[in-house]
């Protein structure tokens, strides 16, 4: 570590909403960092919490997050840490009022700003873009958005890092922000600490190329890893990715010292081609860069380097995540016990689809699985199950319109406990929920149409 | 030649991106990556995936990781929060494609 003339540590304790609730507060007392970094918003997230906003305005952000501030707070203040995270959701706003409050009751009122940016969420501009032309085509059917308008639940552009770079150069201690790229958040605190600038192509790329092996969280240590993955020491106390950049683009992979995991090229590789599509063009809204130029080793224990990573201008365009309404889905189970469970699942499944027929119930789709014979990789691949399974589960799920007969559904699976094959059991957790289904629309926007805020406010 | 299962050569992770499914497949060994490039095709991967995959299958090459990254188009039954599928977001994809056979 001694040998880099400026180095920040930039540390994620979150890959998304629902990770880790302890990552955050290890991160800030494993060991020195600069900056602590939480990726709170997944595309369905942003839906739920436009739905949670529109029932009531003081809603629509992680509330997780003031919770993490609270039990951070010593330390955040103590040993000067910056955070960024993109939990506010639809509400940055509330979300940062929220934060203040966290901090006051954590006893450290007035001790630091916070940073909010907006500008991401393009709701109720929908109407006008479209009026003057900007039909929000979906990137993958082609199909203009007025085709399903009516449906629209939320609208998000990814704002870039640069947004996050200016609320930390205004002094901003915890910066907040709505839908932003995930490698923003890292990438924003090695623009302002680096003074890098807008086309900087191979330095930012740089950054999001860290940006994109950090964002997972644990994924980069050694979670959810194929290579001798029964060997790596102590997945219970995993230790979260840090980034330590540095001003020219190169960087390393870490995390600190007597943590669970590992850090390998093995591991750093599969995260590297987690979610991409052409490696030679991963575009973000502030570069494009080419993970064709990736260079990587192992520098150590539990240490990769990074260099030489090239990047190309970014496009004139933001993504735009749109969440709409897309129907009705419920699924539920039924397990049967050895000899012959899949036969006897089979069997069940055949009879269910019987007699929903007999009942008229019309679906846009239905789909039965053999949890424990081949439910992930299907039939084809996984060969005929042995009839000395010890058990099959029969799981079976509805997709439509139509309310009515996905609720009448779910009422069929439990009396082929009764009336169906032998040894059948059912969950005690009771029948299946109807469940809202939201769709996701993704688009394309000029910049020029967007303009990103950020307001810096003593907390 | 010997044949392998790509598990005992590869290593790999699987995502998704709407109803596209990714998957990065890794060389465990630099020598064995030119065998992945020759053997383990577009073609070869779609007609591996029959059953789960309705769409083409698009192949890109990384040689500094000796890795290659397939997309797997309209093979998550609808998408993450669409499809009816356990794996909704294709994420044992990855193990199902270290299933396959190749000749080293």
């Amino acid at each position: 570590m001694g040998n880099y003339s400026f180095m920040i540590r930039i540390a994620n304790a979150q890959g998304f909403w629902g990770d880790s609730l302890e990552a955050p507060l290890e991160q800030l007392r494993g060991g020195p960092i600069d900056y602590l970094t939480l990726d709170y918003l997944a595309e369905v997230t942003m839906s739920i919490l436009q739905k949670q906003f529109t029932r009531d305005p003081q809603a629509g952000y992680a509330r997780d997050f003031p919770q993490m501030i609270e039990r951070g707070a010593k330390e955040i203040v103590e040993r000067n840490v910056k955070v960024v995270a993109n939990a506010g959701g639809v509400n940055p706003e509330t979300c940062g009022e929220a934060v203040a409050a966290a901090l006051a009751r954590a006893g450290y009122p007035g001790r630091m700003k916070i940073g909010v940016v907006t500008g991401d969420n393009i709701l109720s501009r929908l109407d006008d873009l479209i009026a003057r032309g900007i039909e929000l085509r979906n990137m993958d059917t082609g199909e203009p958005l007025e085709a399903i308008r009516p449906q629209v639940r939320s609208a998000n552009v990814y704002l870039g890092a640069f947004p996050i770079a200016e609320a930390l150069e205004l002094g901003a201690q915890i910066v907040v922000t709505g839908r932003c790229s995930d490698v923003a958040l890292s990438l924003g605190p090695s623009i302002h600490e680096f003074a890098w600038k807008r086309d900087d192509w191979d330095r930012l790329a740089a950054g999001v190329v860290g940006g994109h092996v950090v964002e997972c969280g644990a994924q980069a240590t050694g979670g959810n890893c194929q290579v001798d993955w029964e060997t790596i020491p102590d997945l219970a106390g995993i230790g979260y990715p840090i980034l330590e950049a540095e001003p020219d683009g190169r960087f390393a992979i870490t995390k600190h010292p007597g943590t669970g995991g590992r850090v390998t090229v093995a591991g750093v590789s599969e995260q590297l081609v987690y979610e991409i599509g052409d490696p030679r063009a991963y575009i973000t809204p502030d570069v494009v860069a080419d993970f064709t130029t990736i260079q990587l080793r192992q520098a150590g224990t539990n240490r990769v380097q990074f260099w030489g990573i090239r990047g190309r201008p970014a496009t004139e365009f933001y993504k735009v995540s749109i969440s709409y309404s897309a129907g009705f889905k419920a699924s539920g189970t039924m397990t049967y016990g050895w000899p012959d469970a899949y036969r006897k699942a089979k069997t069940a499944d055949q009879i269910l689809r019987t007699r929903l027929e007999r009942l008229g119930l019309k679906f846009a789709a239905i789909h039965s699985e053999y949890v424990g014979a081949n439910a992930c990789h299907g039939d084809a691949l996984s060969g005929p199950p042995s009839p000395d399974l010890a058990e099959v589960t029969l799981r079976v799920g509805v997709r439509g319109n139509d309310a009515a007969a996905i609720e009448r559904f779910t009422r069929e699976l439990a009396p082929l406990a009764l009336n169906g094959p032998p040894v059948g059991t059912y969950p005690a957790s009771g029948k299946p929920k109807v469940e809202d289904v939201m769709a996701y629309w993704p688009a394309l926007i000029p910049k020029s149409e967007v303009t990103a805020q950020v307001m810096v406010k003593e907390a | 030649m010997p044949r392998v299962q790509l598990r005992q050569i590869a290593h790999a992770r699987s995502g998704d991106k709407g109803d596209c499914a990714n998957i990065g497949l890794i060389a465990l060994r630099p020598e064995d990556y030119p065998a992945l490039v020759e053997q383990v095709t577009a073609e070869r991967v779609k007609e591996h995936f029959r059953e789960l995959c309705r769409g083409r299958v698009e192949r890109f090459e990384l040689p500094n990781l000796h890795a290659l990254n397939f997309l797997l188009y309209e093979a998550l039954d609808g998408g993450g929060t669409v499809s009816l599928r356990t794996d909704a977001q294709g994420k044992t994809l990855s193990a199902a494609l270290l299933r396959m056979e190749i000749e080293i």
